[in-house]
C-alpha cells in the first residue's frame, strides 16, 4: 500500500533552505500518523508484530531485551519516508534503506536524524545493491509495484546471507482484493490515491513462494491481515485472500 | 526537531513528572520492561517517607497488588501490610446491615491497609534498583515543551531532559495539566476529611469498618498491630475546629464516632485535613502527553483508594507503552495516547458516576469511602451472586484487565 515514489527528483546532499523546508512538511507529512499516511500507520504495528516474532525464533533473540537484533544487518527494500526503517533500527538492526524516489529518501534522512537514529538510506534500486549481503530482506508492500515479479525477486534473493530472512507483504490477486484493496481503499474510504494500485499486478502467494524456491528461499509462514472496522485496528489472520505477509528463510 | 535539542538533553524514553505513588509504580513497571525513565519530584525522597509528610494510608486492592507484585514492589510493602479480611458497613446507630465475609471472596483479603509512607520507601527502593529508571529529586520543572517528534524539559538546576513521552502524575492540582490547557470539572462537597492513626487495646482482626454517619462516612481501617488508620468526613464549617483541639479533645470527639469495641484509643502520629472534592480532567491525553492518577481523576484526596485507581491507569498505560516499545515504534504516538485514554476514562468516568449514585443513596453529600464504593445495600447482602460481583469490584477484579493488574509483567 506504499506511495509510489514522486516523480519529481531532487538534489541529494546539498540540498537549499527551500528544499529542507519542504522535506521537513514531507516528513511531518509521511510521519504524522493521522495524515496522508494513515493506512501505513495503522498496518505497521501489525506487519510489525509479524516481522518481530518471526525474527526473534529466527535469530534466536530476546524480544524483551534492549535492542535485541544487535549485530544484524537489515535491507528495507523501497524504504519509503522509513515508516518500518526506523522501528526496526530501534530493535537493534543495523538498517540499511533504499528506495528509488530520491526525495523520499530525503524526508527518510531528514525524519532519521530528528529520531537519532543511524539509519543508511540510499537513493538505490536493488540491482544497486548487488554484492552486499543482508541477514533480512524486506519487501513489504513493493513486489505489486513491480513490472516482472520473478526478475525482481531473482535480484533481491542473492542479497538475503545464506541463513538469513526476507520478508514481503503485499496483495492477492482475488476478487476480494480487488473489491477491497482497490474498490474499497481507493474509491470508497480514500486510504490511497486511485490508481495506486493495478489489480493485474497483484501477486497470488502460490507466485511469490514459487519465484523465491527457485532462488533457494523458502516460505515458512504465510499470515493474511485484515481491517477491524470497529476497533480502527488491523490484525493477523489465516485468511489471505487480501492483504498477506510471507516469512521466507534462505538455506 | 533537532534544532531546537539542547545538546546536553539527557535523553530518556518517558519523563514521569511526580514521584509519588502512581508515578512511582509507573517507573518501575516501565524501567523493569527496559525503557528509559526519568521521575522528576520536587519533594526530596528522604522527606517523603517521614510520617510527618503524609500520614495516610492507602487501601490496595487486589489487582493493584498484583501490579505491585509484578514490577517488584510488593515484596516491601507485604512485611508492613495489614490484609483486610472483612468489611462491616453501619448506618448511623442502627446494627449491621451489610458484611463480607470469606464467603465472597474465595478466601483471598479483600485488600490490604499500607501506610503511604510503607508504600513511598518501597517504590524508592525498587527504583533505585533499576539501572534505567533516574529519579531527579527534589529538582523542579522550568520548562516543559512538547514538539512533534519529542518533549523536552528543563529542570530549575539547569539540567534538561528529552523524551518521546511525558506522564503527567503531579497529582490533583497537575501542573503539568494546567500548562497542557486540559480542563478539569470540579466539585465542592463542603466537607472535609480529617485522617489520622489510632492505636487501640485490642486487636481489630483484620477487619474494616466503615459507618455512614450524618456528617459523611467514618471508616475505620486495619494496620498493622493494635492500629487503625481513620478516615473521617466532617462538614467543613465544623472541621477546623474539631482538628484545633488538644489531643484529649480530638480524641473525645473520635471517641464518639468510633466506639469503644477496640477498647481504649490512642493517637499515633499527626493528624490531618483535607477539603472533599471531586476533580475529573476532560482528557487524558494531549501531543505527547499522557495524565495519570490524581492529575486525571482526583476522587478526594483522602479517599485511600486513589492509588488503586493510578494503578490501574499505570497497568493499562505501561502495557500499551511496553507494547509499542518492543516493536520500536514511537512510544509517544498519537494512536497510543488515544488507546490509553478510550481504555482508562471510561472505567474512572464509571466509577465516579457510581460513587456519586451511592452517595446519593446514603444522602451524603460526599462520596463515601471506596473502599465500599461498589458495594450495594442490604438488599445486596441478600442476594449472594450479586453480592459477589460487588465484592469483585471492590477487589478490582472486574472489566478489562491490563496484564500487570493480573500479576504479569507487562
Amino acid at each position: 500500500m506504499a506511495k509510489s515514489a514522486s516523480p519529481r527528483p531532487a538534489t541529494s546532499g546539498t540540498a537549499s533552505p527551500e528544499e529542507v523546508a519542504r522535506f521537513t512538511a514531507m516528513a511531518d507529512a509521511w510521519w504524522d500518523p493521522e495524515g496522508d499516511f494513515r493506512p501505513l500507520h495503522r498496518f505497521n504495528p501489525t506487519r510489525l508484530t509479524f516481522v518481530r516474532d518471526h525474527l526473534a525464533r529466527h535469530f534466536g533473540r530476546d524480544v524483551t531485551t534492549d535492542r535485541p537484533f544487535a549485530g544484524l544487518r537489515l535491507l528495507d527494500v523501497g524504504c519509503g519516508g522509513g515508516l518500518l526503517s526506523e522501528p526496526l533500527a530501534r530493535l537493534g538492526f543495523s538498517v540499511t534503506g533504499i528506495d528509488a524516489g530520491e526525495r523520499n529518501v530525503a524526508v527518510a534522512r531528514l525524519h532519521a536524524e530528528r529520531s537519532d537514529l543511524p539509519i543508511d538510506y540510499r537513493v538505490a534500486t536493488p540491482e544497486d545493491m548487488a554484492g552486499e549481503e543482508f541477514d533480512v530482506v524486506m519487501i513489504m508492500e513493493i513486489v505489486e509495484h513491480v513490472p516482472d515479479l520473478g526478475e525482481f525477486l531473482g535480484v533481491v534473493a542473492p542479497l538475503v546471507r545464506p541463513g538469513g530472512a526476507l520478508f514481503a507483504a503485499t496483495l492477492n490477486r482475488t476478487m476480494r482484493s480487488y473489491a477491497l484493496g482497490i474498490v474499497a481503499a481507493e474509491y470508497v474510504m480514500g486510504w490511497l490515491p486511485r490508481g495506486t494500485h493495478d489489480w493485474k499486478k497483484f501477486v497470488k502467494p502460490s507466485e511469490l513462494a514459487a519465484h523465491l524456491r527457485r532462488h533457494g528461499i523458502v516460505v515458512k509462514d504465510l499470515k493474511g491481515m485484515s481491517y477491524d472496522l470497529a476497533r480502527d485496528e488491523w490484525k493477523i489472520t489465516a485468511d489471505l485472500g487480501v492483504n498477506y505477509m510471507a516469512y521466507a528463510a534462505k538455506d | 526537531m533537532s534544532a531546537c535539542s539542547p545538546a546536553s538533553a539527557t535523553v530518556h524514553d518517558v519523563l514521569i513528572v511526580g514521584g509519588g505513588l502512581v508515578g512511582g509504580a509507573l517507573a518501575c513497571a516501565l524501567g523493569q520492561a527496559g525503557l528509559r525513565v526519568a521521575v522528576v519530584d520536587h519533594e526530596d525522597p528522604a522527606r517523603l517517607v517521614r510520617p510527618e509528610y503524609d500520614g495516610r494510608a492507602s487501601a490496595v486492592a487486589l489487582t493493584a497488588r498484583n501490579a505491585l507484585a509484578a514490577v517488584g514492589v510488593w515484596t516491601g510493602v507485604a512485611p508492613h501490610a495489614q490484609p483486610i479480611l472483612d468489611i462491616r458497613v453501619t448506618e448511623g446507630d442502627s446494627p449491621l446491615f451489610l458484611q463480607y465475609g470469606a464467603e465472597v471472596r474465595d478466601d483471598r483479603p479483600f485488600g490490604w491497609m499500607a501506610e503511604n509512607r510503607v508504600l513511598r520507601r518501597a517504590l524508592l527502593a525498587r527504583m533505585a534498583a533499576l539501572p534505567s529508571v533516574t529519579l531527579y529529586a527534589p529538582a523542579r520543572l522550568a520548562e516543559l515543551s512538547r514538539d512533534t517528534d519529542r518533549a523536552h524539559a528543563w529542570l530549575d538546576d539547569g539540567r534538561t531532559l528529552a523524551a518521546a513521552l511525558v506522564v503527567a502524575a503531579d497529582g490533583r492540582n497537575s501542573a503539568v495539566r494546567r500548562q497542557a490547557g486540559i480542563g478539569v470539572v470540579d466539585w465542592d462537597y463542603g466537607q472535609h476529611g480529617i485522617v489520622c492513626t489510632v492505636g487501640h487495646e485490642r486487636p481489630h482482626r483484620g477487619i474494616a469498618h466503615e459507618r455512614f454517619l450524618p456528617a459523611g462516612p467514618f471508616a475505620i481501617l486495619p494496620l498493622p498491630g493494635n492500629r487503625s488508620s481513620i478516615v473521617w468526613a466532617e462538614r467543613a464549617d465544623l472541621a477546623p475546629a474539631i482538628l484545633a483541639q488538644d489531643d484529649e479533645g480530638f480524641l473525645a470527639e473520635l471517641r464518639l464516632r468510633f466506639g469503644d469495641f477496640l477498647g481504649d484509643l490512642a493517637l499515633d502520629g499527626p493528624r490531618f485535613s483535607h477539603p472533599l472534592g471531586l476533580r475529573l480532567a476532560l482528557r487524558y491525553v494531549d501531543r505527547r502527553l499522557a495524565l495519570v492518577g490524581d492529575a486525571a481523576h482526583g476522587l478526594h484526596p483522602i479517599a485511600g483508594q486513589g492509588m488503586n485507581m493510578g494503578i490501574r491507569d499505570v497497568a493499562a498505560l505501561a502495557e500499551l507503552v511496553v507494547e509499542r516499545h518492543r516493536l520500536g515504534l514511537d512510544i509517544g504516538d498519537p494512536a497510543v495516547l488515544a488507546r490509553y485514554q478510550a481504555w482508562r476514562r471510561f472505567d474512572n468516568l464509571l466509577m465516579a458516576a457510581m460513587t456519586d449514585g451511592i452517595n446519593r443513596l446514603f444522602s451524603n453529600r460526599i462520596p463515601p469511602l471506596r473502599l465500599v464504593r461498589d458495594l450495594g445495600l442490604a438488599a445486596v447482602h441478600r442476594m449472594p451472586p450479586l453480592k459477589r460481583l460487588f465484592a469483585r469490584h471492590a477487589m478490582g477484579l472486574a472489566g478489562d484487565l491490563p496484564r500487570l493488574l493480573r500479576g504479569e509483567a507487562p
